[in-house]
This record gives structure tokens, C-alpha cells and sequence, in this order.
């Protein structure tokens, strides 16, 4: 790990000020970040040690019904929150199905939304990889690429988000807050993470030293508690990154769908959120024939980036599958095996 | 520069001066305090050999700047017996045959003390695994572990 200066912070306003020197990084728990500089792939100058800043740790129902999360709420701490999982389960089941318990014990809200992607060429600074190194190229191109991108890549990178938590959080319309030295301001989070284009090196909309205070779940995605699942394929049973994943949310009228929202995680750069196909859905019923035809438009501009071709079949599989959970309706528990594509119904069911 | 940190480890208060704010905590326990219970198995947060608690909860200590933690309560292995008597964990990981060569036990068993203070598996059996999925075992153990553990949920009711 390189050498660096540590600075802890005890104000929002003094974390942002060192926070947008050149070479500065922000140190939440460091799940991700200490992983990087370990092996060289982030070199920053200065940790800005955000860990103690005053109100970035409260779960908050504002007056208009949106639920703030502070910046370092912990990922287990908002998932094990009743209140919270109960009312946007799709968001809990994303949580617990990423990572390992120890790690969703350190791990900050903020820290997960700017996680950065696990392409193993980006990791290992003898390839080239043009996020890490801008103009180098890019070794995933042509190399073990399986894993890689479907929707939104370029050839500059072939890359993807590996959060599951901002796929949840995509579905639901979630908004983030970010505090600059110019003042704060709001991004929703479809905005918030760039596709590649020329310039994957560049990957959020944030600009140097913005700092992300906390995250706002918009009351209206309330309307869709009782038909939201979360479902992930992945090469083992736990413990590991999306091949695919799918938050799929519905508001349900009778025999009819009145909203339904739709996000893949593991096909872009970004949580990809499938408007087509939720246009689609609004005013069907919610029958397997409606989805597959959701599912068809959701991947309708999918090509491979490599030998990936099949996780275009396989998303829509498991947009099939995920709509078809929803629609069963949440479970009044979490499945042991959170968001695992292949557990039973059977005794899940709560809600009609 | 030097770091001054107020620590309790183990149940006893320490002060201690850094010289360099590159360091983890597992490292602090390990290369400084000679606390070598805590194991760097991969240092990168996959293997969960490192498992310690901070304030009572699982953490991989490769992954944590001791600098950060100022004031933090931090529990290893060598902290849960009572004297003599093992910590039931322990007493189980024993009965259950929970581990062969060792060197992924501590964190196993810190896992697992973890895992029964959230209290989130009712002692399922896929809960109790999936919930102890951040600890690897090469020797493939798994069964006498997941055995312990469950069987400590049941004789406590400790996740009540």
C-alpha cells in the first residue's frame, strides 16, 4: 500500500474542503478502497476519514413519508432495520445477497453506491484498462470476458457496476444527496453512475470532492411493498458478484398491473434501469406472457461484449423470474438464501 | 507523523502510538500486540480467517485502518474464553469436530459469535450456512462448523 496522508474529519464542510484536494480520496470503512490500494490499483495522496462525521448514521422517515439513509449507515444495519426491510423488501433481499456478514457489518451506504467495479483487468495493473489507466486500452476486450458487460459498454470498456444494492435502489426511484463546496444538491441515482463511452475513467456524475451525505427512498415507491423481489445468479450459491441480477417492483390492481419497475444489475456500468419494459407492463396482467414480452424489450438492445452472449438469454430469464416473484407477492420473510433464483415459493408467501 | 489511539482489546484499555496510518487492524494485532489468533489468510477480505469483533460485531480486520477506530471496543480469540473455561463456541467447534489443520478456526469461531448476537438464523440450517458463508475452509469443515454453531444457538437460546 502506498504512503498517504490521514486526515479525520469531524465536519461535513472541513471533509469536503480536504476531501476536493488533488489526490484525495474518502475512507468510509475501506471494505473496497483498502482492497484497491493493496494492490495498487488506487494510489490516493490523502484518506479524508469520513467515519466520524456527525448525522451521516441515522435511518430517518421524513414528514413527506421518504426514508433518508445516512451516508454511513451500515449495509446490515439498513437491512436488519424492520421498518425499512419491510416496507422496501426488494432493497433488503439486494443487501443481503451481496457480500459476506462481516463485510455488510463495515460497509457504509455511501461506500456501496461508489464501489468500484471488479473487472479483474482493472484489478491487476500489469493489463491494460483504460479506467484505471485512460488511453492504455483495454484487456478485457478479447480476454476472459464471460462476465462482462451486454448493455451500454464501449469499446473503451467492458465493464460492470457490481452493486446489488444500487440496482434496488435504481428500481425505487432513489434520489442522493451530495454535499460540495458549491452547496448541496440532489441526484436521482439512474443519473449518478456514467456508461464508459471514451472516457470509463470518469464514472460518476459527482464532481472532485463531492461527497455523498445520504440516500432518500421516495414515499411513492411505498405503493409497491407487497410485490417486490430481488433475485441474482450467481457461480456459487453465496458470497459472490451478480452474473445477472433483477429487482423487479409492481403495484398490482386485481388482474392488473398499475406501475411496474425494473432494473438489472451485471449487464452495464451502470444499474440499468428497463424503462421499455415497464412501459410495457403498465395496464397488462401479470402473466408470464406479459413478461417474457417485458423481458424481450428490456434486452432488446443487448449485444455481447465478448463470449457473453449468453447472459442476454439468461436476463431474461430471470426477468421472467423476478416479475413472476413479484407478483406472488414478498414474502413475509427473507428466504434463507436471499434473492437465489432457484428457492421454492413454497411457505414464502404473505401478502395475497 | 504519530497517531495516538485509545483502544479496549480484549476487555483492557490500551493506548497506542502509530507511526503510520497504513496500518490494518489485523496487522496491529498481529505484528504489534503479538495477538496472533486473528489470521491473515488472504488479506483482501474473502477468506474471514481475520474475523474479529469491533463494538460486538464480525468485521474482517485486513480490511479496517486501526487509525479509523479510535475508540473502538475490540474482542479476538484469545478474549473469549473465561479463564480456563472455553467459550461455548469454543466448547462446540470441539464436540462437533469444527475444524482439521486450524487456521481458519478463529475467525470461524468469532464469526460465529457474530452470527448469535445478530440473531438472524433461529438456528435454521441454510441460514446458519449462508449467514457463515464469509469464512472459508480449505480442509472443508463445514459440516462440523455449521453443527457447532447451530447446536449453540439450541443450547443457549441464545439467539432469543
Amino acid at each position: 500500500m502506498n504512503r498517504f496522508d490521514y486526515i479525520r474529519a469531524t465536519t461535513i464542510a472541513d471533509a469536503v474542503a480536504a476531501g476536493s484536494q488533488d489526490g484525495a480520496a474518502y475512507l468510509g470503512a475501506g471494505t473496497n478502497l483498502l482492497d484497491l490500494m493493496k494492490g495498487g490499483v488506487t494510489i490516493p495522496s490523502t484518506l479524508v476519514d469520513i467515519t466520524k462525521l456527525p448525522g451521516l448514521d441515522r435511518i430517518e422517515t421524513l414528514d413527506n413519508n421518504d426514508v433518508r439513509i445516512g451516508a454511513l449507515v451500515k449495509n446490515a444495519d439498513l437491512a436488519f432495520k424492520s421498518e425499512f426491510a419491510s416496507n422496501f423488501p426488494v432493497v433488503a433481499e439486494a443487501l443481503l445477497s451481496g457480500a459476506s456478514p462481516q463485510l455488510r457489518n463495515a460497509a457504509t451506504v455511501g461506500g456501496n453506491l461508489l464501489q468500484r467495479t471488479r473487472c479483474r483487468y482493472f484489478y491487476d495493473t500489469a493489463s491494460a484498462c483504460n479506467k484505471r489507466a485512460p488511453g492504455s486500452g483495454c484487456d478485457a476486450r478479447g480476454g476472459d470476458n464471460r462476465l462482462h458487460a451486454v448493455l451500454g459498454w464501449s469499446e473503451a470498456c467492458i465493464a460492470t457496476h457490481p452493486s446489488d444494492f444500487c440496482v434496488a435502489l435504481a428500481a425505487l426511484d432513489a434520489i442522493i444527496e451530495v454535499e460540495s463546496r458549491e452547496g448541496r444538491r440532489d441526484i436521482p441515482i439512474v443519473d449518478l453512475h456514467r456508461l464508459p463511452g471514451d472516457h470509463p475513467d470518469i464514472e460518476t456524475m459527482l464532481t472532485p470532492g463531492e461527497l455523498i451525505v445520504a440516500v432518500r427512498v421516495p414515499a411513492a415507491a411505498r405503493a409497491l411493498t407487497r410485490h417486490q423481489r430481488y433475485l441474482k445468479v450467481r457461480e456459487r450459491t453465496s458470497y459472490a458478484f451478480a452474473v445477472v441480477s433483477v429487482a423487479a417492483a409492481l403495484d398490482i390492481d386485481g388482474r392488473t398491473i398499475r406501475a411496474a419497475r425494473l432494473a438489472l444489475g451485471g449487464v452495464a456500468l451502470k444499474p440499468w434501469r428497463a424503462d421499455a419494459a415497464e412501459t410495457m407492463l403498465i395496464g397488462a396482467e401479470p402473466t408470464r406472457a406479459s413478461f417474457e414480452a417485458a423481458a424481450g424489450a428490456a434486452l432488446a438492445d443487448a449485444t455481447p461484449s465478448g463470449d457473453n452472449g449468453y447472459k442476454i438469454e439468461l436476463a431474461r430469464r430471470l426477468i421472467v423470474r423476478g416479475l413472476a416473484r413479484a407478483a406472488a407477492g414478498t414474502p413475509d420473510r427473507l428466504p434463507a438464501l436471499p434473492a437465489s433464483p432457484f428457492a421454492t415459493l413454497a411457505g414464502e408467501i404473505h401478502h395475497g | 507523523m504519530t497517531f495516538s489511539l485509545q483502544l479496549t482489546i480484549n476487555g483492557g484499555g490500551r493506548t497506542i502510538d502509530l507511526d503510520d496510518p497504513r496500518v490494518t487492524l489485523l496487522d496491529l494485532l498481529r505484528e504489534r500486540l503479538h495477538l496472533t489468533g486473528a489470521k491473515k489468510g488472504c488479506d483482501r477480505g474473502q477468506c474471514g480467517a481475520c474475523t474479529i469483533l469491533v463494538n460486538g460485531r464480525r468485521i474482517n480486520s485486513c480490511l479496517a485502518l486501526a487509525v479509523s477506530h479510535e475508540g473502538a471496543a475490540i474482542t479476538t480469540i484469545e478474549g473469549v474464553a473465561d479463564g480456563d473455561t472455553l467459550h461455548p463456541v469454543q466448547q462446540a467447534f470441539i464436540a462437533h469436530d469444527g475444524f482439521q489443520c486450524g487456521f481458519c478456526t478463529p475467525g470461524q469461531i468469532m464469526s460465529a459469535i457474530g452470527l448469535i448476537g445478530e440473531a438472524q438464523t433461529g438456528g435454521d440450517l441454510e441460514r446458519v450456512r449462508e449467514n457463515m458463508s464469509g469464512n472459508l475452509c480449505r480442509c472443508g469443515a463445514y459440516r462440523g462448523i455449521t453443527e457447532a454453531v447451530i447446536e449453540t444457538i439450541n443450547a443457549e437460546g441464545a439467539e432469543a
